[in-house]
Parts: C-alpha cells; sequence; structure tokens
C-alpha cells in the first residue's frame, strides 16, 4: 500500500516542475498569462512574433521494421502556414506527431535526426515532454474535446499547468472561445458537457483548448476532415487567422484548402517503401512552377 | 445459414432455461417461507429478543448486521486497493510487471474460499488473537472477505480503465498535461461506472460467501460493538444449522436465505444501472 501510493507520489511533482520552470522563465505565472492576454485582447496582430520556426533534419520515423518516413528535412518558418500535402499512408500523420513527441506514446516508434523549435533539439534525451508539449499544440483529425463541461475542458489544462488565479482563468476562456468565434455560440451554456456540441463546435472547442496554453507551434492533423463543409470553412478560416501569432503546420488532403491558406507547402511521397518530402517550396511555386514530376502530377491531377 | 438458426434456437433455450432455473430458486424459496410469515408476520424477524429457534425466537437483525458488516468491511478494505493497484497495472508499471501483476491477479482470483478461509484460520485469527482477543472476529472476516474479493475489484477496474477512450488520453498528452491530473479528471470519472458496477458485483460474492467466514468469524450471534467482537452471518448461520433444524425453525432459516436472495438481486440491479451509465 505504501508502496504504491510512493509511485503517485514520485510521479505527482511533475506537475510543480512545470510550473517552477515556467515561473523561472517569466517571472510568475501569473504574469505570463496576464502578458499573453493582452497580446490576445490587441487583436491588430502587429505585435512582433515570438513563435520561433521549426527546422527538421534528416528525420526518421520508422515503426519496428517499417520506415513511415525517412530524411526529411523541412523549414517551417514562424508566421505562417505550411502545408504538409501527399497520398495516405506517406507519413505525414507520423512526422507531425513527432514534432510533439507524440511518437513516444506508440511504443515500437523510434524517431532519429533533428527538430530545432528555436534553439532547442526536441529529440534531444533530457526534454521536458509536459513543457515541449505545451510549446507545441496539436489538433487531431476528429474532435476529442473532454468529457466535462465546455469551460472546464478549458480549465482543467490551465489548473494542470500551475495556473491558478480564477480571474485570469476566466479571462483567459472568455478570450480565447471568442479566438475560436465560439464565444457568442456557448456563452451561456459553458457549464455543458462538451461532448453536446457539434463536430465542428467540438473542434473549435479543443482548437481553443490548445491555444489557451499560449503554444508557439500549432499542429493540425487534417483537422477539417471529420466536418461538415459549413464547419470545415470555419475552422479553415480560422486556422488562417493564427498564423500571425503561430507556426502552424497543417496535414491536409485538401489540395484546394493548401492552396487556398498556405504559405509554403510540402510534398510527402513514398518512394522504395518509405515516406520522404520530395518537394517543398512557397505555394504558388509548388501549384504554378512544381520541379519535380509527381509533384507536377500530383498537383495537377488533383487540380484537374 | 441451417446450423446458424439451430445455434440461434439451442442458445436461446439456454438462456431460457438459466433464468428460469433462477426464478424456480426464487420461487421456491418464498414457497417454503410463505407458511411462517403467514402464521406471524415479518415483525418477528426484526423485534424478537434473540435468535433462541427452539422457543421460537427468530429474531435476524444480529446475523443480518454481521453479513452486512463483514461484506461492507471487505469492499471498503477491497475498493480502494483495488483501484489503486489497477492505477498501477494501467499507467505506472512497466509493461511487463504490469503483465506480470495482471496473471497474478488472475490466479489469485481462481483460489478457492475455503482456502482463503484456511489461511485466516490459521495466520490471520492467531494474528488478531495478539491484539485483541478471542481472534475470531468480524476484522477476521472482513479481511478475509477483503483479499478474497480483492483480485476481481482489481480486474473489473483494470478493464474499465482500459476501456477509456485512447483519444481522450492522447488529447491529454498532447497538452502536455500531467499523468496524475490526467487520470484524475478524464480516466477516473470515465472510468467510475465501470469499476463500481465491479465493486457492487462483488459486494454481493462477499454477502454470499459462507465457507470463508464461518472459518474465521467466531459465529456468535450478537450485534458487535467493535471489530474486534465475533460475529455470525446470514450465510454461515444457514450453513451451521440447516442440518438438524425442523419446522417453524427450517423454516426461519428459508426466511434469511431469502433475505440474500432479495439483497443480491438488488446489487446485481445496482451494478447493472452502473454498466448502463458507462455505455451511454
Ligand atoms: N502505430 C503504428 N504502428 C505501425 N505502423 C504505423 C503506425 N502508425 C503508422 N504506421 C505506418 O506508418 C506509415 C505512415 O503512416 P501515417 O499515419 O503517418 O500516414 P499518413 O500520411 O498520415 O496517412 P493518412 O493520410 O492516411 O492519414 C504507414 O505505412 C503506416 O502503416
Ligand atoms: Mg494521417
Amino acid at each position: 500500500m505504501k508502496a504504491f501510493m510512493n509511485v503517485l507520489k514520485r510521479k505527482q511533482p511533475m506537475n510543480s516542475e512545470l510550473t517552477t520552470a515556467f515561473q523561472i522563465e517569466t517571472g510568475s505565472s501569473t504574469e505570463a498569462f496576464a502578458k499573453k492576454e493582452q497580446s490576445l485582447e490587441d487583436k491588430s496582430r502587429q505585435k512582433p512574433l515570438s513563435a520561433p520556426g521549426l527546422t527538421l533534419k534528416k528525420v526518421n520515423v520508422r515503426y519496428g521494421d517499417t520506415n513511415a518516413i525517412e530524411g526529411a528535412c523541412l523549414d517551417i518558418p514562424s508566421g505562417s502556414i505550411t502545408a504538409l500535402v501527399g497520398p495516405s499512408g506517406c507519413g505525414k500523420s507520423s512526422l507531425l506527431a513527432s514534432i510533439s513527441r507524440m511518437t513516444d506514446l506508440t511504443p515500437q516508434c523510434q524517431v532519429s535526426g533533428e527538430i530545432f523549435l528555436g534553439k532547442d533539439n526536441i529529440l534531444a534525451k533530457g526534454t521536458d515532454l509536459n513543457r515541449l508539449r505545451r510549446r507545441v499544440g496539436m489538433v487531431f483529425q476528429s474532435p476529442n474535446p473532454f468529457p466535462m463541461s465546455i469551460e472546464e475542458n478549458i480549465r482543467f489544462p490551465l489548473r494542470d499547468h500551475g495556473m491558478r488565479d480564477e480571474s485570469v482563468i476566466r479571462k483567459t476562456i472568455k478570450n480565447v472561445l471568442g479566438d475560436v468565434g465560439l464565444w457568442d455560440e456557448v456563452k451561456d451554456r459553458l457549464g455543458q458537457s462538451a461532448l453536446a456540441l457539434s463536430g465542428g463546435q467540438q473542434q473549435r472547442l479543443c482548437i481553443a483548448r490548445c491555444l489557451a496554453l499560449d503554444p508557439e507551434v500549432l499542429l493540425f492533423d487534417e483537422p477539417c476532415s471529420a466536418l461538415d463543409p459549413l464547419s470545415s470553412a470555419k475552422v479553415e478560416t480560422l486556422i488562417k487567422g493564427l498564423k500571425s501569432r503561430y507556426t502552424v503546420l497543417l496535414v491536409t488532403h485538401n489540395l484546394a484548402q493548401a492552396r487556398r491558406i498556405a504559405d509554403h507547402v510540402a510534398v510527402c511521397w513514398v518512394q522504395a517503401g518509405c515516406g520522404c518530402i520530395i518537394e517543398s517550396g512557397d505555394t504558388r511555386s509548388i501549384f504554378e512552377r512544381p520541379v519535380h514530376p509527381i509533384t507536377q502530377a500530383f498537383c495537377q491531377g488533383l487540380q484537374g | 445459414m441451417r446450423t446458424n438458426i439451430w445455434l440461434t434456437r439451442g442458445l436461446r433455450t439456454a438462456a431460457w432455461l438459466s433464468a428460469s432455473i433462477l426464478l424456480f430458486i426464487l420461487l421456491f424459496l418464498i414457497q417454503e417461507s410463505s407458511p411462517l410469515i403467514g402464521e406471524i408476520g415479518l415483525g418477528p424477524f426484526f423485534q424478537a429478543d434473540g435468535w433462541y429457534p427452539q422457543e421460537g425466537a427468530f429474531q435476524l437483525t444480529p446475523m443480518l448486521l454481521g453479513s452486512l458488516f463483514v461484506a461492507g468491511g471487505a469492499v471498503l478494505l477491497a475498493t480502494p486497493l483495488g483501484i489503486i493497484a489497477a492505477l498501477f497495472g494501467q499507467f505506472y508499471a512497466p509493461p511487463a510487471l504490469a503483465r506480470l501483476y495482471r496473471g497474478l491477479m488472475e490466479l489469485l482470483a481462481g483460489v478457492p474460499s475455503v482456502v482463503f478461509g484456511f489461511w485466516g484460520l490459521v495466520v490471520l485469527v492467531p494474528w488478531i488473537n495478539r491484539l485483541a482477543p478471542p481472534g475470531a472476529s468480524l476484522l477476521a472476516g472482513a479481511l478475509v472477505l477483503a483479499l478474497m474479493i480483492l483480485p476481481l475489484v482489481a480486474l473489473t477496474a483494470d478493464a474499465a480503465l482500459a476501456a477509456v477512450p485512447q483519444q481522450y488520453l492522447r488529447g491529454a498528452a498532447a497538452m502536455g498535461l500531467s499523468r496524475w491530473g490526467t487520470i484524475q479528471r478524464i480516466t477516473l470519472p470515465v472510468a467510475m461506472p465501470g469499476i463500481l458496477s465491479g465493486v457492487v458485483l462483488q459486494t454481493g460474492r462477499a454477502l454470499g460467501e459462507t465457507m470463508a467466514v464461518l472459518m474465521v468469524c467466531g459465529n456468535v450471534v450478537q450485534i458487535p460493538s467493535s471489530w474486534f467482537e465475533p460475529v455470525r452471518t446470514l450465510t454461515a448461520n444457514i450453513a451451521l444449522e440447516m442440518s438438524y433444524a425442523v419446522d417453524q425453525h427450517r423454516t426461519a432459516l428459508f426466511i434469511s436465505g431469502l433475505l440474500l436472495l432479495l439483497l443480491t438481486i438488488t446489487l446485481v440491479a445496482v451494478a447493472s444501472h452502473f454498466r448502463r451509465m458507462q455505455h451511454e
């Protein structure tokens, strides 16, 4: 019995460690949230961007014997949207997951290479995963709000990351729900279960939940493919509006969508049994002057 | 196609058969108990001076309380331990250790109750006796039953925790939420109906357990005033007296059996309510 309790206790400090790490960085967590809140209120979006870009250097992701991604090199500049496109099974989700180290959760999955977020190599050994995942938010294909009320979906992560000031939490809830255009729709039923929302609303709540943690990078894995066209359009517009404040990487099957909202495009393809990035560049040059023959076929095939 | 029809029919017949057997047992108990209830009513079973079957005093309250206390004590002990064990196996133990642990629990779940009783009698009772005589007591019964139901409480809790949708856990992990925070706010609440349905079913098992309890509880008919006093449970009473009971005495034992059956039916209904909650 005692041994069990010890195990539980030993794991608990994660939370407080995080808080202190955060405090050292910014003085106090409350202050940090307050600062962030200002930036959220400042809708002019002309504040200097603080989010660092991502640089992938020769990233390999393999599951046991199969190579999902091999030698992926990619620059993902901050303050813009980079779209990752390619056929099914070419390793887009795997690459995305490796950026927030979600690949660690799959036992047989191994990631090698280097991924730089600003100056930090996030694949380095001693990386604090909880802190990393706070800096790198992730939105999944099917909306996955937690089975609790709408506001708890945002309050719980904030509190878990050490935020205790209820008035700041309330403001954050209001701000991020406003950011995703959900505030007016749900302000009268914040206490109701998030699972009662429509799919599109759930997905926007998931985005709001990520924003509340003030991340630097946002990863979207086909965020619209489980939604109806109208909700899909809303989420798309929302993502477009986020790019000035975050580094955004978006996996999509919808080339038209990539063309509409992405500034840069990377094309993923399966070659010799493993996925790799065959071409990347700004959206116009990829769609109008593709260099690689496969890119040409892929983009035009789906255009025509 | 033909075999399919026959399989369906066969299964349906078997299902009806087992359902009707339960019904027959219930009817049988009611039939056996009704003469005495018709004669003296239900009141005397809870108001008589005590349990003196020869004199026609059939006070069931001490034994009913004995059953409830022993089973309740066991559940109070086994539930937190079982949940902690399941959490450990699911979230903290390395996979190999968790597998070993689960195997051990399955093995323990298969140990016959009389072996638990025997262990209680030769190890636990003398040990309690040193703390507070006589040793054979409510506490001994609760401990032995707790040990007996712990494996299944832990295994059902383990299954309920494993059934929590991965997408919630992935979502929480992707936000960098602490493991304990995730367990507290997501895993446990989602798994709770499943855990509770397991606990309730095991409560029924503890209430119905006879042999182990008979061996370690001391079997004195009294309302215990402390955990160290001996008690007699309804089940132990039936087992002890059925062999020589006649007439009204025998009927009174059937009535206590009916009481037990009604209690467990209630518990099963509660458990299925929890299970329905989990599926929603
Ligand atoms: N958990 C896993 N275990 C083993 N292999 C996996 C696992 N996840 C993915 N793979 C393999 O890795 C390769 C890339 O999968 P991934 O999901 O990254 O592709 P994707 O480009 O996201 O596909 P889609 O567009 O269909 O989502 C596939 O061949 C897949 O079979
Ligand atoms: Mg994918």
